[in-house]
C-alpha cells in the first residue's frame, strides 16, 4: 500500500533516550503506527511485522494501531535508526532532511523479524 | 535523604525549573513535578550499566582505555582531518559550547548542532522574515488564544501546556483554562488535538497552502471551498478566533520544518502572525526540542555571528545552510572526521548520511550507549549536565537558566567542557610540535 | 610591571590638563607618581596625543536582543568577517560585530570600557555570559525598569521605600550598574499591541503613567545614591514632533535632589528625541530647542545618538517603536516581549544620505553636539548600532572638529533638506582635542559616577590609556580631517590596566576586563517586606522560579561590586 510517511517524537521514544541499550528502545521505536482501516486493508493486526520502504531503503518494524486516527494513507514511525532507513536525506539546500511527508510503501511481512539496533546497524553499515 | 528543589529539567526546551529530586546514597529515590520524559531522564541515573571508561575500536570490537589516550586519539583525528565536523551540543551546557567553538576554530572544522535537523528551517525563515515573539511568561499572563501547529506537546513537551499556555492562571487570565482557547493544526488528530477546542486536520505537505490561505483571507482574498483538506468554513472561523483574540500565540513544531516546504512553511506562518498584529497582539514561537538546542545557537551566534552550520575551514566563519550543514556534508562525503557531543546522529540521521559517518574516523562524547557510540571509533563517557554538572541552558524562548548539579559524576568521568578543553590543549600541543 | 609613557601631549579634562607635554607613569595597573625602578617598557609618545582610555556609555553590543539581531541578519555577518589570528578569535558582523570582535574593535579605537545599555533582567544571565566573551574592555550592563511590574505596583501603592528596595533588588539580581528606562509604560502597553504616546498616558492594568514611572525611579535612584542617574530613553522615540515629549520628560526630574551633584537625568540618544514637524513631510530638526533646554539647566546630561548614514540593525527595548519602524520599511521584524519587565524589538534599517529625513537625522546629532555649550553635557555615542556602528566614532570626531568636513557633507553628500530643516550649515564651532577627550571619556566617567578610577590619568586612576598618532602642534584638524579620522580609528598604543593591548593598531593581548555592578544595601526590614511581594509574584506570574532568577556571581569572571550604603532608605 502506498502511504505518506511521517516520523517524529513520541513520549515512549522520548522516555528511552537514556536507555537505548535496552529492549524498550526497540519496542518503542521499531514500530509503524497505521490507521486501523489501513491495517484492515493490509490484513494485518497489532504486532505483525510490516516492511516499510521508500526511495531511500527499507526496514522491518512492528505494526501498531494508531491512537491518533483517522489518518488513512499516513503512516507514522518514531524517530530513530529504524525510521531513518526510509527517511529521505534530501535537504532542499537548507540542511534539513525530509523526515516527514516521505512517499513510502507499507506491506505485510509477517515472517520477518524486527532487528535490534546493533543488528540493524551491522547489517546496514557493516560496522 | 537529600531533597533538591528548583531543579531544572535537562530534557526538553520547556526547561521546567520547579523539579524536586530526592537523592539517597547516589541513587535517585523520587522525582516530583517532572513529566514522564524528565522523570525517565532523572531515573536513568539509577541504571546499572553505565559505561564509565573511554573505549576505542580495536581489532575485536571496543577496548577500554584511559581518558588521556582517548583524548589524544580524538585530537589527532581532528588535526589530521582536512575538514572535520563537530556535531551535537544540544544536550550539554553552554560552557561546553564555548570550548567546542574554540576547538572548531582551532582545527578549522565545521561546527553544527541539532538545529540543522530540527528547527534549522525555522532559523532560516527568521532570517528571511523576522520573528515576532515573546517569553513564555507573557503567554501565561496574557494569552487567550494558543495555537499549536505541527507540534504535539503532549508527547514532546508534556508540561508546556500546564506551565505556560492552556492551564495556568495568569495576571490577566485569572480563570486559567476557562479564559483560553486552544487550536491545533496537524496532519493527525494527535493527543494534543484531542484536548483542543478546535482542530484543523491538514493534508500532509499542505501547511504552506493553509498558512497562505489564512493570510489571503486576512487580506481580503476569497478562498476556494477547501484548502489543503481544510474546509473554507473552518479556515474563516479560525481566522476570526485569531483576530478577535486579545493576545494570540502560535507555537509551531517540527511538523512544519520537516515537511515539504520546510523553511517556506515557517516564512508563511511568521508573515501571518506579523499581519495579525494589524488587528491584535499576536506572537509566534518555535517549540525547540532539546533542552539546550537554543543555548548553542545563542553562544555560536554571539561568538561567530551565525547560529548553526558554521564552517571555519578558511579561518573565518562561513555560514550557508545546505552547504555547511551536517546532512549535506555527510551525504556528499565532504567531511573526513566527525566529533559528536551529546547527540545521536547514528540513530537520528537518514541512512545515507550515516553511511558516510560509519566510513570516516569518528569520536563521541556521550554518557550512554547509543547507535552513535556503537558506530564510533572512540567513545568518551562524560558527566551529565543538569544532574552532575552545572551550567547555562537556554529555554525555547531564549530565557537563560543555570542548570544545577546535585549529584557527583562517577570517578574518572568528566564534564564535556573539561574533555573538550583537554582535546583543545592536545590539539595545540600537536600543532605546535609539528 | 612598570610602564612609562614619555613626552606625550596629554588631554586629561578631569585633571584640567589641556594639551600639556607630560609623562604618564604606570605601576601594577595604576597611574602612579613615581616608578619604583626602571620601566619595563618606555613608550615614546613625543608628537602623539595621550588620553585616558575611551568609555562607551551606551552601545548595544551584548545581550539577548543583540544576539537575536546577529542571528536574524546573516547578511550583516557575511558583509564583514574577521579571520582567526594569533591570540585573536574569529568573528563577523558589520553593524553587529560578534563578541570577541567587539572587544578588539573598541580597543583599537582606544576604548577601554563599554557598557551595554538595555538588559532585560530575565535575560541578565545571557548578557553576562556574553560580556565574558568581550575581551580587553571593562564592562557594565544597565537593567531595564520601564515596564517592571513591581515598580508600577509600588508607584500605585505610593510606597517609595519598597520602590527603592526593589530597584536595588533588581540591580543585585541582574548584576547591573544603572537603572535604565526605555519608553516607560509604552513597553508594558505593547503587551497588548499598544504604546504610550504621551507622558501622561495610563499604563493598561497598572494605573500609573510614564511620568510617574520616570519621576518615581529618579527619586528611588537618588535615594539609593547610585553612581549614575537614571538612564532614559523617553517615550515617542523617532516620531516627528517628539521634541515636546522630550522636553516634558526632562522637566520631570528638575527638582529631584541629588546627593553627589551630578545630573538627575541622563537622556540617551538625544538625536532620536529632537524631531520637529508633524509628519515625515514636515519633518525638521528641533535640536535647537533640546539644546536650549539642556544649556539652561544643570540636571541633564545627554548623549548624541549620531546617525552615520550606514546600513544597520536597529535594536532597542522599545518594542512598539521597532514595529512602527518595520511598518515604515517593511523589512523583517523581530519582537521579544519579556514578562513583567520590558519589550525589545529589532529591525534592520538602511540610512540613506539621499533621504531627506535620514540626512536631517545626521544633522541633528551633530547640531546637538555643537549647540550644547558644555561638552560634559553632550557625550558622543551612536546608540550602536541604532544610529550606526560604533566603528564610525572616528568619523564623527572628525565632523565635530572640522567645519569644512561638515560643509563637504552638507554640500555634496547629504540631502539638501539639511540646509532647510536644520541649522547645521550655520554652525561654525569646531571641537578641540580637549572637547573630544570630554565627549569620549571624561564626560562618560563623570556622568557614570566612576571618575575615581576611570576617565582620567591622575594618580590612582586605572592605567587605561590611549595614544593616538597625531601631533596637535603640527596638525590643523579643521583642514586635515581625514588624518584625524584615521588616527582615531587605530591607536598607536592602547594600554589597559597597565598592559599594552594594542600596538600600531593591532591587538597584541586580550586580558579579561572587569564587570562593574552596583549593590545598594537598604534597610534589612524593608528589604524583607519587599521580598515577600517578590516571592508572591514570582510564584504566580513569572515563568521561572525565584531561586533560579538571580544571576550567580560566578557569571562575572572579573566582577567589581560597588557596594553602596543605602540603609537610610526606609
Amino acid at each position: 500500500m502506498k502511504a505518506t510517511l511521517i516520523t517524529g517524537r513520541t513520549i515512549k521514544q522520548g522516555m528511552v533516550i537514556e536507555s537505548k541499550d535496552s529492549a524498550m528502545y526497540t519496542e518503542a521505536n521499531a514500530i509503524c503506527e497505521l490507521d486501523p482501516d489501513d491495517m484492515k486493508k493490509l490484513g494485518i493486526s497489532e504486532g505483525d511485522t510490516v516492511r516499510v520502504s521508500s526511495a531511500s531503503g527499507e526496514v522491518h518494524v512492528r505494526a501498531v494501531k494508531s491512537l491518533q486516527a483517522p489518518h488513512r494513507g499516513i503512516i507514522f514511525m518514531p524517530m530513530g535508526p529504524w525510521a531513518n532507513m526510509v527517511t529521505s536525506p534530501e535537504t532542499d539546500s537548507v540542511g534539513m532532511p525530509s523526515f516527514k511527508g516521505v512517499p513510502a510503501e507499507v506491506e505485510p511481512a509477517k515472517d520477518k523479524r524486527v532487528l535490534t539496533y546493533p543488528e540493524l546497524l551491522k547489517e546496514t553499515y557493516g560496522k | 535523604m537529600e531533597t533538591h528543589t528548583d531543579v531544572i529539567c535537562p530534557f526538553c526546551g520547556t526547561l521546567c525549573d520547579d523539579i524536586e529530586v530526592q537523592v539517597e546514597g547516589g541513587r535517585i529515590m523520587d522525582v516530583l513535578n517532572a513529566c514522564k520524559l524528565g522523570t525517565a531522564k532523572f531515573m536513568s541515573m539509577n541504571k546499572k550499566h553505565r559505561p564509565l571508561k573511554p573505549r576505542v575500536r580495536g581489532e575485536n570490537g571496543f577496548e577500554e582505555t584511559t581518558v588521556e589516550d582517548a583524548v589524544e586519539r580524538v585530537a589527532r583525528m581532528l588535526v589530521e582531518a582536512k575538514k572535520p565536523l563537530l556535531y551535537g551540543w544540544s544536550t550539554t551546557e553552554c560552557e561546553a559550547h564555548s570550548v567546542g567553538i574554540e576547538l572548531a576554530e582551532e582545527v578549522g572544522g565545521v561546527i553544527d548542532s541539532h538545529s540543522s535537523v530540527c528547527h534549522g528551517p525555522s532559523v532560516i525563515a527568521i532570517q528571511d522574515v523576522g520573528y515576532p515573539s515573546v517569553t513564555l511568561g507573557e503567554v501565561k499572563n496574557r494569552a487567550d488564544l494558543d495555537i499549536y501547529w505541527g507540534s504535539n506537546p503532549m508527547h514532546a513537551h508534556p508540561r508546556h501546556m500546564s506551565r505556560y499556555s492552556r492551564y495556568p492562571r495568569g495576571y490577566f487570565r485569572e480563570r486559567g483554562q476557562a479564559d483560553r482557547t486552544v487550536v491545533v493544526i496537524d496532519v493527525r488528530k494527535t493527543d494534543t488535538a484531542s484536548i483542543a477546542d478546535k482542530f484543523l486536520q491538514v493534508e500532509p505537505g499542505g501547511d504552506y497552502e493553509l498558512a497562505n490561505a489564512f493570510r489571503a483571507a486576512l487580506n481580503g482574498v476569497e478562498l476556494p471551498d477547501e484548502v489543503a483538506g481544510v474546509p473554507k468554513k473552518d479556515i474563516l472561523q479560525t481566522l476570526d478566533i485569531m483576530k478577535e483574540a486579545q493576545f494570540g500565540i502560535l507555537f509551531f513544531g517540527v511538523g512544519l520544518t520537516m515537511s515539504p516546504g520546510k523553511h517556506r512553511n515557517i516564512d508563511c506562518a511568521i508573515k501571518l502572525v506579523a499581519d495579525l498584529n494589524r488587528y491584535t497582539k499576536f506572537s509566534i514561537m518555535a517549540m525547540r526540542g532539546h533542552y539546550n538546542v537554543t543555548g548553542f545557537s545563542e553562544v555560536l551566534t554571539w561568538q561567530s555571528g551565525f547560529p548553526f552550520g558554521v564552517d571555519y575551514t578558511r579561518g573565518r566563519p562561513w555560514y550557508n545552510p545546505g552547504e555547511t550543514t551536517s546532512i549535506d556534508l555527510l551525504t556528499r562525503g565532504e567531511v573526513d572526521a566527525c566529533l559528536v557531543i551529546g547527540a545521536d546522529p547514528g540513530g537520528n540521521f537518514p541512512r545515507r548520511a550515516v553511511e558516510h559517518f560509519a566510513r570516516i574516523p569518528t569520536a563521541t562524547l556521550e554518557p550512554h550507549e547509543t547507535p552513535t557510540t556503537y558506530l564510533s571509533d572512540v567513545v568518551i563517557p562524560t558527566a551529565i549536565a543538569g544532574i552532575e554538572v552545572e551550567g547555562t541552558a537556554y529555554r525555547m524562548d531564549a530565557v537563560p537558566l543555570q542548570v544545577r548539579r546535585f549529584m557527583d559524576p562517577p570517578e574518572g568521568v568528566y564534564p564535556d567542557r573539561e574533555i573538550l578543553k583537554m582535546i583543545l590543549d592536545k590539539v595545540r600541543e600537536i600543532k605546535n610540535g609539528a | 610591571m612598570e610602564l612609562e609613557i614619555k613626552n606625550g601631549t596629554v588631554y586629561d579634562p578631569l585633571n584640567k590638563v589641556d594639551g600639556e607635554r607630560m609623562d604618564i607613569l604606570i605601576r601594577d595597573g595604576r597611574i602612579v607618581e613615581k616608578l619604583k625602578g626602571k620601566a619595563d617598557e618606555t613608550i615614546d609618545a613625543r608628537g602623539r596625543i595621550v588620553m585616558p582610555g575611551g568609555i562607551e556609555i551606551h552601545s548595544h553590543f551584548a545581550g539577548g536582543k543583540e544576539t537575536a539581531g546577529r542571528l536574524f541578519r546573516p547578511e550583516d555577518g557575511a558583509r564583514t568577517t574577521y579571520r582567526r589570528l594569533d591570540g585573536m578569535r574569529a568573528g563577523s558582523g558589520y553593524s553587529m560585530p560578534s563578541s570577541f570582535t567587539v572587544g578588539y574593535l573598541y580597543a583599537q579605537m582606544g576604548y577601554t570600557m563599554a557598557n551595554t545599555p538595555a538588559m532585560p533582567p530575565l535575560f541578565a544571565r545571557h548578557t553576562h555570559e556574553e560580556l565574558c566573551d568581550v575581551p580587553i574592555l571593562d564592562k557594565a550592563a544597565y537593567p531595564t525598569y520601564d515596564g517592571n511590574w513591581f515598580v508600577m505596583r509600588y508607584l500605585k501603592e505610593g510606597d517609595p521605600g519598597k520602590l527603592a528596595a526593589c530597584t536595588a533588588w533588581f540591580l543585585k539580581a541582574t548584576k547591573g550598574l544603572v537603572v535604565k528606562l526605555v519608553n516607560p509604560g509604552g513597553t508594558e502597553n505593547w503587551g497588548w499591541g499598544r504604546n504610550a504616546v504621551s507622558i501622561d498616558e495610563p499604563v493598561i492594568g497598572f494605573d500609573v503613567t510614564p511620568a510617574e514611572i520616570v519621576k518615581g525611579l529618579a527619586e528611588a535612584n537618588e535615594r539609593l545614591g547610585l553612581p549614575h542617574s537614571i538612564h532614559l530613553h523617553p517615550n515617542n522615540l523617532g516620531k516627528p514632533g517628539n521634541f515636546e515629549t522630550t522636553l516634558q520628560t526632562l522637566e520631570l526630574t528638575r527638582n529631584v535632589p541629588v546627593k553627589n551633584g551630578r545630573q538627575s537625568m541622563y537622556l540617551t540618544h538625544a538625536q532620536f528625541h529632537s524631531f520637529g514637524g508633524d509628519s515625515w513631510k514636515s519633518f525638521e530638526s528641533r535640536a535647537d530647542e533640546v539644546a536650549k533646554y539642556i544649556n539652561g539647566c544643570d540636571h541633564v546630561v545627554c548623549d548624541t545618538g549620531n546617525v552615520t548614514l550606514d546600513e544597520t540593525t536597529t535594536m532597542t527595548s522599545d518594542g512598539p517603536m521597532e514595529y512602527f519602524l518595520h511598518n515604515l520599511t517593511h523589512l523583517k521584524w523581530m519582537n521579544k516581549d519579556v514578562e513583567l519587565e520590558t519589550a525589545p524589538g529589532i529591525t534592520p534599517f538602511i540610512y540613506s544620505r539621499k533621504n531627506p529625513v535620514h540626512s536631517v537625522q545626521w544633522a541633528i546629532g551633530l547640531e546637538l553636539a555643537l549647540l550644547i555649550e558644555d561638552p560634559f553635557k553632550v557625550l558622543l555615542a551612536t546608540d550602536h548600532p541604532n544610529g550606526g556602528p560604533f566603528t564610525r566614532y572616528p568619523r564623527i570626531i572628525a565632523w565635530l572638529m572640522s567645519e569644512p568636513y561638515r560643509r563637504y557633507y552638507i554640500e555634496e553628500r547629504v540631502h539638501e533638506a539639511v540646509q532647510k530643516q536644520s541649522s547645521l550649515a550655520t554652525l561654525d564651532r569646531e571641537y578641540t582635542f580637549h572637547d573630544v577627550a570630554v565627549v569620549t571619556r571624561a564626560g562618560q566617567a563623570r556622568a557614570l559616577g566612576l571618575s575615581e578610577h576611570k576617565g582620567h590619568l591622575g594618580v590612582g586612576a586605572h592605567a587605561d590609556v590611549a595614544i593616538y598618532d597625531l601631533n596637535p602642534s603640527e596638525i590643523d584638524p579643521s583642514r586635515d580631517y581625514k588624518a584625524v579620522e584615521k588616527a582615531f580609528s587605530a591607536t598607536a598604543y592602547t594600554v589597559k590596566d597597565g598592559e599594552v593591548v594594542v600596538r600600531d593598531g593591532k591587538v597584541v593581548a586580550s586580558p579579561q576586563g572587569r564587570t562593574y555592578w552596583a549593590n545598594p544595601i537598604v534597610d534589612h526590614e524593608l528589604e524583607r517586606e519587599m521580598e515577600k511581594d517578590i516571592e508572591q509574584y514570582f510564584k504566580k506570574y513569572y515563568s521561572v522560579n525565584l531561586a533560579n532568577y538571580p544571576v550567580q556571581k560566578s557569571y562575572l569572571e572579573r566582577g567589581r561590586e560597588l557596594k553602596i550604603d543605602a540603609r537610610d532608605v526606609k
